[in-house]
């Protein structure tokens, strides 16, 4: 695992991040664990795992949904000089950093009572000073940007998924942010409405300049729009490094894999059925049940 | 054998069994606790951002989404809480007139049912209706809001999910339950009028001169105030289940129900409170 020490240019840095639930039983379960890795001002950085790996819980914490039990997630916008720690921040000065970042929620979360226009207007309705016919201005530029004018007067229920993930997109760059969360935003979408929401993505990090976070476990996808990548499995960090270290490893032959944590990691950048992934060990208990009984 | 009866395993499972009971009543108090500390905490909140966009400028109110609010509690329930009290107007003035004709005092009837409207039926009868009417929609939606990741997404905006969503609703329940009360007290006296001249004979002249005399401003304040309470109670609920709902679409008819549920023994708890609250005083 590599280890960024932090510069100048980091933008959000997680240290020892460790995260767990409580079960009905009392139980602790431990999702996040050690998380260890810094985001750079301007980069792409694609978060991925298989289902169960922590990464969205990682994107609740880094955006304070959730407390974390220990360690630290720091940020650091434009206009701060230094990395802060958001668990020592009040509401009001989290609330300040919260405005310089937009997130794409995996199901556009837009509000249901309100048109796309009107979506888009509300944040920059509560945190900006400027005239409604300025707002009315931006809310038109903004749905330029994601190809979603003609719809600005309809009700999100009228609109597909697609539709609905580019006006989440709109939505979340409306106060022109630093930084951009995507919760996997290629899910539940088909090959080519994912091709147009990455290339969007890439089109917006390059126009706005923004430092993206991105959670997917599509890998297409992934190896398309990111820079670095960090790779989860179980709560902690598999592996962190810039594309072509992934690609590499996605293209190695597993026989020639020494270490079991890059072997894993192979079998999940290509998509295998078998693999230390899959084995007896990694199998969840209904698998399990599925394997035995079809004596697998 | 008589020791055959005695099976340890029996013994034994009896004791666990009792041991569940009270670990289930222990974890239910321990929710109970919960749920009153994080109600009274979003309860004081709610009140902190309604001050807030009353008098900070800055703070845009969202008078919209409050007036619709008030017509989704208030307007839409009209005619169910006027129904309803109409029953309840018809059912009392015939169940009280035999007792009162045996005492020979039938034409007091009117005082009863004016005096059982005013200060209790009217907000109780409608806090009820409006907890299964307002209560429970509330609940849904907020609950449907937070399983979309909409209330998520306001936070991310750094806009206060309280001071959007929850304080329109708390207004205009609060504020419409007391109007609403208005209307349950007078068709509910109306109920009884109709009844009694109908069926027992009496004029609704002096039907109305009875009641006058009867009912003075203290009833009607004494039962109003409790109405706004009762609408403080059934937002609070509802607002409170709604946000913790978790498990989807399982998780918002649950906390659709406990709304339900919950509103219904608050409401009675508390007008027993209020209700020996105002007799040792003397209201």
């Amino acid at each position: 695992m590599t280890m960024d020490a932090p510069t100048d240019d980091v933008v959000i840095s997680l240290s020892n991040v460790r995260k767990s639930f409580e079960d009905h039983e009392g139980n602790d379960h431990v999702v996040l664990d050690s998380v260890t890795f810094d985001i750079h001002r301007g980069e792409t950085l694609v978060v991925m795992g298989g289902s169960g790996c922590g990464k969205s819980t990682l994107l609740n914490c880094m955006i304070g949904e959730y407390e974390i039990d220990s360690g630290s997630i720091k940020f650091r916008t434009r206009d701060m000089n230094r990395l802060a720690d958001i668990a020592t921040l009040s509401d009001e000065a989290f609330n300040d950093i919260r405005k310089r970042y937009g997130i794409l929620f995996q199901s556009g979360a837009l509000f249901n009572s309100l048109t796309l226009a009107e979506n888009i207007a509300l944040p920059l309705e509560e945190h900006s000073y400027v005239d409604p016919s300025i707002i009315d201005i931006v809310v038109t530029l903004k749905l330029q940007q994601v190809k979603m004018l003609a719809h600005r007067d309809k009700m999100p229920s009228q609109l597909s998924g697609g539709q609905k993930k580019r006006a989440g997109l709109a939505r979340a760059t409306a106060l022109d942010p630093e930084i951009l969360f995507y919760d996997e935003p290629s899910a539940g979408l088909d090959p080519v409405t994912s091709t147009a929401i990455d290339e969007l993505m890439m089109d917006l990090s390059q126009k706005l300049r923004v430092t993206s976070v991105v959670v997917t476990h599509e890998m297409d996808s992934a190896f398309r729009i990111a820079d670095r990548m960090v790779m989860l499995d179980k709560g902690r960090v598999l592996k962190i490094g810039n594309r072509s270290d992934f690609e590499l490893l996605r293209d190695a032959n597993p026989l020639e894999l020494s270490r079991s944590d890059d072997r894993l990691m192979n079998q999940f950048l290509n998509g295998h059925g078998e693999g230390p992934l899959t084995d007896a060990e990694g199998l969840s208990e209904f698998e399990k049940l599925i394997k035995t009984s079809s004596g697998g | 054998m008589a020791s055959s009866r005695f099976k340890p395993s029996r013994v034994r499972s009896a004791i666990e069994s009792v041991g569940a009971v009270g670990d289930r009543s222990i974890n239910q108090m321990g929710q109970f606790v919960r749920d009153i500390g994080g109600m009274a905490y979003l309860l004081g909140d709610t009140l902190v951002w309604a001050a807030k966009g009353l008098f900070y400028r800055r703070l845009k109110f969202g008078w919209g989404s409050l007036t619709d609010q008030m017509v989704r509690v208030g307007v839409k329930s009209i005619g169910i809480v006027v129904l309803v009290q109409a029953f309840i107007g018809c059912i009392l003035a015939l169940q009280l007139a035999p007792t009162l004709e045996s005492y020979g005092q039938l034409e007091k009837i009117a005082d009863v049912v004016a005096i059982a409207i005013v200060r209790e039926l009217g907000p109780l009868i409608t806090a009820i209706v409006l907890s299964g009417y307002a209560g429970a929609s509330i609940a849904a939606e907020i609950g449907s809001m937070v399983e979309a990741e909409e209330v998520k997404a306001l936070r991310a905006h750094a806009l206060n999910p309280i001071r959007f969503l929850i304080v329109p609703r708390f207004l205009a329940t609060t504020i419409m339950i007391v109007g609403l009360t208005v209307i349950a007290d007078t068709v509910g006296i109306a109920g009884g009028l109709l009844t009694a001249w109908a069926a027992l004979g009496i004029s609704p002249e002096a039907y109305l001169a009875s009641t006058q005399i009867a009912i003075v401003v203290r009833d009607f304040l004494t039962g109003l105030s409790k109405a706004c309470i009762f609408g403080m109670l059934v937002s609070m609920i509802a607002c409170y289940e709604g946000l913790t709902v978790s498990g989807g679409a399982v998780g918002v008819g649950k906390a659709t129900t406990a709304t339900v549920v919950k509103s219904i023994v608050a409401i009675i708890g508390m007008d027993a409170v209020f209700t020996s609250i105002f007799y040792v005083f003397g209201l």
